[in-house]
């Protein structure tokens, strides 16, 4: 911990994420918002001013209090995200590298095909299928998110599936479920917290990128990302619209970069960046 | 290497059959039915027949088993959906756009180019940047320089791309006048295509101002593109500058006297290119992802803004095929980039 102390970076790092985690945590308290009935037309599209740090909208919202609300819809949909790609990426790699053979060839194939398409491609493809909407955009960014985590699990399984300690606990009678859960995952785990951490930001952004595409969240919803859509057609009258929630977007996925970052050197000091 | 050359260039149609399956697959778990969602509310239960019937829909999935076993043919196991599409695909018949009417093919021909020129740029703006600032961090390791370069480094992967478009034209179009906001030359000026890239272009066609003019159209969004690639690149190039600047052969030629520029130069920043290349190559390929974000900002008649207004027309024929164009494109850099270590790395032997 000391250790980790002493990487400033990734102190800053930890510094934002704990200001977006604890902000988010208490907006519905400190600043109560209903998306779907707080607008005041008397105040359309007002600069920034003392009463409203980061001016209203074209329908009168203070625009403050959106992108704050934006930074719970982000954030929680993200943990979510890296959550179901974890979980299945670590349960797919497992299962190849300990059942090895076909399964492990035709899982390792699907895993190509998913690399396949180069960044947000695919998660576009799917919701431009199943349909415009933030729980579409979360299903298609988790299958994204699968392949980082199936082939850091299956390789580091596969360092460990032929040590003397595994070969012992077989010996012993052990099934091979038993086996993964109790002998190979826990002494896996490092690699999967370090992506675990560096896919946060990536999720962040991603899900911006799709709302700004118009395939993730829909209005009202105070989205970063469909905030800055909406705000981009007024861009040279009212610019702090798409600016704004452009820099809350900014500051916590750099908050979530430089604490990954920090992470990774400390679990891995061979990796060192 | 010839085998390993074959055994590489085969390896991919696995994956681009896998690719294709797949974007045939999320196209039929569409839950409503294509040809309702395109007629919209103004269909009637007769047109969205005929339309299905159209677009091949009345036709099995996979197998026509029932055509098969009543006709006793066996080409008639294969009149599905999968097999028609199939077939299509490799005569490069991508279907028509649902709006234009136009040839999803004709299209993509047009459009490639452009996002082919800007994705150079971006990767040579990217590559530059990110390795002549990669370099200088690591040879100023452990400084306020250093420090400086890994946050701009982290800074790099942490903007919103479209984002970053959009504060660009506010700053340098809007604001300082200095860079056209949108398209690829002026409006007025008009350009006969030989290539579709217009720098090249503008030489053929001796169009010197017009050569000026398409690079001056260039820069912002090459650079609001590029942007991503070249904080990865100089990461990569920083590390791996340093691994190699521990090497026994480097401190021998620094022994030597040789001076410290050639040392840096020859010695040091070949060998530490390899791994900088794989970040180059699957950088490029995720620009075309980008593009899709940032040509829809700056209007450049590229494939990524094509695949823009597909998705907010909700245009699946041009979706479909523009996302399939994409990842093929990738595959094929991918596998360019590993051939490549060769040419760059004689040590590396398959």
């Amino acid at each position: 911990m000391r250790r980790f102390l002493r990487n400033r970076s990734g102190v800053i790092g930890l510094a934002i994420v704990l200001f977006f985690t604890v902000t988010t945590l208490l907006a519905p308290v400190l600043r109560p918002y209903n998306a779907g009935t707080d607008r005041n037309l008397a105040k359309r599209l007002k600069p920034p001013s003392a009463e409203h740090v980061l001016g209203t909208d074209e329908l009168g919202r203070d625009v403050l209090t959106r992108v704050w609300h934006g930074g719970r819809v982000s954030l929680s949909v993200s943990l979510l995200v890296v959550g179901f790609s974890a979980l299945l990426g670590t349960a797919l790699g497992v299962l190849a590298a300990i059942m090895r053979g076909w399964l492990d060839l035709s899982l390792s194939w699907f895993i190509d095909i998913l690399l396949a398409f180069p960044g947000i491609l695919l998660a576009i493809a799917i919701v431009a299928a199943l349909g415009a909407s933030l729980t579409n955009a979360l299903v298609a960014i988790s299958i994204m998110g699968i392949p980082g985590y199936y082939r850091v699990m299956r390789s580091a399984i596969i360092g460990l599936r032929d040590l003397e300690f595994v070969q012992a606990a077989e010996a012993l009678g052990s099934s091979k479920l038993r086996v993964a859960l109790k002998h190979l995952l826990p002494n896996a785990l490092s690699p999967l917290i370090v992506q675990v951490t560096l896919a946060i930001g990536r999720t962040v952004l991603a899900i911006a990128s799709l709302g700004f595409l118009g395939l993730g969240a829909q209005p009202p919803t105070p989205e970063w990302g469909l905030m800055i859509k909406a705000g981009y057609s007024q861009f040279l009258t009212a610019p702090w619209l798409s600016i704004a929630p452009g820099f809350a977007i900014y500051l916590a996925v750099l908050g979530f970069n430089m604490l990954g970052d920090a992470i990774r050197d400390h679990f891995d000091p061979q990796l060192r960046t | 290497m010839t085998t390993y050359l074959i055994r590489r260039v085969l390896g991919i149609i696995p994956v681009l059959l896998g690719v294709t399956f797949m974007v045939f697959a999320i196209n039929r778990i569409v839950p409503s039915n294509p040809a309702v969602a395109i007629l919209g509310d103004k269909g009637t239960v007769e047109s969205q027949r005929q339309l299905a019937e159209e677009l091949g829909l009345n036709k099995p999935v996979f197998f026509d088993v029932e055509g098969y076993r009543s006709s006793g043919r066996f080409g008639r196991l294969f009149d599905s959906q999968y097999f028609t599409y199939m077939g299509e695909l490799l005569t490069g018949n991508l279907g028509k756009s649902f709006m234009t009417r136009a040839p999803v093919t004709d299209s993509l021909k047009v459009r490639f180019p452009a996002t082919m020129e800007l994705a150079i740029f971006s990767i040579i703006i990217g590559s530059v940047l990110g390795i002549v600032l990669g370099v200088v961090a690591a040879l100023r390791r452990g400084t306020w320089v250093d420090t400086g370069m890994l946050f701009i480094a982290v800074s790099g992967v942490s903007f919103p791309v479209f984002w970053t478009a959009i504060v660009l034209i506010y700053l340098f179009s809007v604001q300082l006048g200095w860079f056209p906001p949108a398209g690829r030359l002026n409006v007025t000026s008009t350009l006969q295509p030989v290539t579709g890239l217009f720098v090249i272009d503008t030489l053929l066609r001796g169009q010197y101002k017009m050569f000026l003019d398409s690079l001056h159209h260039l820069v912002l969004p090459a650079f609001a593109l590029g942007t991503h690639a070249m904080a990865l690149i100089m990461r990569m190039t920083r590390s791996s500058m340093l691994d190699v600047l521990r090497r026994d052969y480097v401190r021998t030629a620094s022994s030597k006297g040789v001076p410290p520029l050639v040392v840096v130069m020859k010695h040091a920043f070949r060998n530490a290119l390899v791994p900088v290349i794989t970040v180059m190559g699957l950088s490029f390929g995720s620009l075309l992802s980008g593009a899709i974000l940032v040509e829809a900002i700056f209007n450049w008649p590229g494939v990524g803004s094509w695949i823009f207004n597909a998705i907010t027309q909700r245009d699946y024929p041009v979706i479909q095929g523009g996302v399939l164009f994409v990842a093929a494109v990738f595959i094929v850099l991918n596998m360019l980039v590993d051939l490549s270590y060769v040419l760059i790395d004689p040590r590396i032997r398959y």
